[in-house]
């Protein structure tokens, strides 16, 4: 029987005296923020904030100091993540570098990369995007067709990478691409990563793509004879597939994949006050027995996290069972409150509403879609 | 001590295993009480495993006591073990001698009240209980009492009250109670604990079992998908009954999880938030893996015959056993709202 368990998160007394200066700091910050703003919780971008964030010593925080990292335990990280995404702060900026393309590039970057790189994103003053979809290329992502060809000094690479979230504002792309011709008999062979500087590569061309909501997060990337230095190769030539799928692993199991519409909650709560309608007190008890479970769960795997080992399909769980909730509650909330969502209200609930409604389609699908996630799942359950 | 923890549920889960078979399951609904079963289990000293050391328990984490009733939920166990435990930990907290055999705990409903009044040099419990479990076939039942002077406890044997016959949806009694019983002054203790304490642990141990039973279905369920064979291959190889087990998965983990923080709480003040968060969790993780494994399954999982019902039943019984979804999730809005939307995050980060 292959279940799925999840250990006590470890206690940790650091992590705890962390949250309340944490809290502190962000009820400074964030003072004037206002409700539809904090709103966009992952996807709200401001330098300023992450700058701070990053001068605090809580972006990169697990790092070995010797790149600008703190050293400390995977449960302070998640305090300082679950704690900005709860109070609606703008980490868009340093959040992929954080989560993802710093702790791969410590695990797999040349020794130059790491001393380049690692210090600009512990400040935070460095922002990457994921180069994975493209086109004709999104959950199966080993079909990619941007192609990186070898000549003289490196590479030139050629194709389309799309819903590239902040490529317009990143300073790095983690490049998933191909660089061996297809291989029938192993379709994962043949790919590699690349880390491609946004500021300064030629032949490649960001057009923004608006969400259904006119906001733009995401872009196309379009390579042309785009050429990329021997230095940009990200860990070995050929290795893509298992890079990538280990970088997937950390993109799934934090608090962002069930808080994305925690504002929503808060704003609800005080539209329905201090004595909500015995309707109203079952839903919201509910959602607070779902967050404390997930947020069991997703601490769980921090700690699992800090014992070195890779539980992707824990994280697949969080991930799924988190963006249901996420995606259940502006259904609630509009069930508890009678109104007209509108984007142009100023009035903070509905703005609230009316953003997580419009945003949350997103959330199974950005980082694996749900079918994806439940098919990974079945994997570990020792069905395929 | 996870190896301690390990050990307790490794010898209840043996236990379990020799004694309860599918077959036994059948001839308890039937009417048999498995004396050779209950027998093993008092003998492996399940039954006083949430009694503090300072009270004759074997001074076990209340958390590790518990996870007992995973195992005993896994296996559909056909006693009243919870209740045992649950009343050993009553009689302990009021001072009291804990007896061998079957016990039972009363009240279990916000709206029923025992009395205790004075009765020459004993005492005199008195009134009505519905919804008891196994009180037609308990040894004692360990009684909260309004006394006099604030709560008491009080061991009642049996031939103490007069049973009106119920049962929960998997033919476990939940019988309606009449006391009127003049026990000793020795049998009676005053406590601090109150009803809403007692419901708390109540809906911890439900978790428990309840966690229990989701790992059993998704194993039968699995094990069925694995080797039922439509359109020439296992029905676990089509994408759409995949995403069913994965959903099935998830909700069993989430259970768990929840399950373990109720679990913690019991050792830690009985804490209202943890415990009624995951009655209300696992209450609704219950509803969908009982439905899930019976749409895999298929007929045959409709049938008394296959095993999976024990379960399932059991499930659908516990889920509303100590309060359902709905006076939980009221109890923890209620708090919610009144703490008020500044305070929400912070409070749940305590736990």
């Amino acid at each position: 029987m292959n279940a799925i368990t999840f250990p006590k998160p470890p206690p940790s007394p650091e992590a705890e005296s962390l949250r309340l200066e944490v809290r502190e700091f962000l009820r400074v910050e964030l003072a004037g923020r206002d409700a539809r703003s904090k709103a966009e919780s992952w996807s709200g971008h401001d330098a300023e904030f992450s700058r701070k964030l990053g001068a605090k010593g809580w972006i990169g925080m697990t790092w070995p100091k010797q790149y600008g990292g703190h050293e400390r335990s995977a449960l302070e990280r998640y305090v300082v993540m679950e704690e900005t995404l709860a109070a609606g702060a703008p980490v868009s900026l340093h959040w992929v570098a954080d989560r993802q393309s710093g702790v791969q590039i410590l695990k797999i970057g040349t020794e130059t990369q790491k001393q380049k790189i690692l210090p600009k994103i512990a400040a935070g003053e460095c922002c990457f995007c994921i180069g994975m979809s493209e086109p004709d290329s999104g959950s199966d992502l080993a079909s990619t067709r941007t192609k990186a060809t070898r000549v003289q000094g490196g590479w030139l690479v050629n194709g389309t990478k799309l819903w590239t979230s902040s490529a317009h504002l990143a300073d790095y792309m983690i490049l998933f691409c191909r660089t061996g011709s297809v291989d029938s008999t192993d379709r994962h062979a043949g790919t590699t990563q690349f880390l491609v500087d946004m500021k300064t590569t030629t032949g490649m061309q960001i057009r923004p793509v608006h969400a259904l909501s006119g906001a733009h997060h995401f872009n196309e990337v379009v390579f042309t004879d785009a050429f990329l230095p021997e230095d940009a190769l990200l860990g070995t030539e050929g290795a893509g597939w298992k890079q990538v799928t280990g970088e997937l692993a950390f993109e799934r199991s934090g608090p962002e994949r069930f808080l994305s519409t925690f504002g929503l909650v808060v704003e609800l709560m005080r539209v329905l006050g201090r004595d909500p309608s015995e309707r109203a007190a079952i839903a919201l008890g509910r959602l607070q027995a779902h967050f404390i479970t997930l947020r069991r769960m997703s601490r769980s795997i921090s700690g699992m996290l800090q014992q070195g080992l890779e539980p992707a399909n824990h994280a697949a769980m969080v991930k799924d069972l988190g963006t249901t909730l996420e995606q259940e509650i502006p259904e609630i909330a509009r069930t508890l409150i009678a109104s007209e969502p509108t984007a142009e209200t100023t009035e903070d609930f509905l703005a609230v509403l009316a953003h997580s409604m419009l945003h949350a389609p997103s959330f199974s699908l950005r980082g694996g879609t749900r079918e994806i996630l439940r098919g990974m799942i079945a994997r570990g359950l020792g069905l395929r | 001590m996870p190896e301690e923890t390990d050990m307790l549920r490794e010898t209840a889960t043996r236990v379990f295993a020799d004694h309860f078979a599918p077959r036994d399951l059948g001839a308890v609904e039937a009417g048999h009480w498995p004396q050779a079963g209950w027998a093993a289990v008092e003998d492996a000293g399940l039954t006083r495993a949430l009694v503090p050391e300072e009270a004759g328990g074997y001074g076990v984490d209340p958390a590790e006591a518990l996870s007992i009733l995973r195992a005993a939920g896994g296996a559909a166990v056909p006693l009243p073990l919870a209740e045992t435990m649950m009343a050993s930990w009553l009689l302990a907290q009021a001072g009291l001698a804990i007896p061998d055999g079957t016990l039972s705990v009363a009240p279990v409903l916000p709206g029923d009240s025992l009395f205790a009044t004075r009765d020459g040099d004993g005492w005199r419990i008195s009134g009505t209980a519905s919804r008891i479990p196994w009180g037609r076939s308990v040894g004692a039942i360990a009684v909260l009492a309004e006394g006099p002077d604030g709560m008491v406890v009080a061991m009642v044997p049996s031939g103490g009250w007069t049973v009106t016959i119920s049962t929960n949806l998997a033919r476990e009694p939940r019988d309606r109670l009449t006391f009127d019983a003049v026990v000793p002054r020795a049998a009676v203790g005053v406590t601090g604990v109150d009803a809403g304490q007692l419901r708390r642990l109540g809906a911890a141990a439900r978790c428990q079992q309840m966690s229990g039973a989701m790992d059993h279905i998704l194993a039968l369920t699995l094990q069925y998908a694995l080797d039922r064979k439509q359109f020439g291959k296992p029905i676990g190889k089509f994408q759409a009954v995949q995403q069913n087990l994965a959903i099935m998965a998830s909700q069993t983990a989430a259970a768990s999880a929840a399950a373990d923080l109720a679990a913690e709480a019991v050792g830690h003040g009985m804490g209202l938030t943890p415990i009624a968060a995951a009655k209300v969790r696992c209450g609704e993780a219950a509803g969908t893996v009982a439905s899930l494994g019976h749409a895999i399954h298929g007929a045959i999982g409709f049938t008394y015959e296959h095993s999976l019902h024990y379960f399932t039943k059991r499930l659908w019984s516990w889920r509303d056993e100590f309060g359902g979804e709905t006076e939980w999730a009221l109890v923890l809005g209620r708090a919610a709202a009144e703490r008020g939307p500044e305070r929400f995050w912070a409070d749940m980060t305590t736990l």
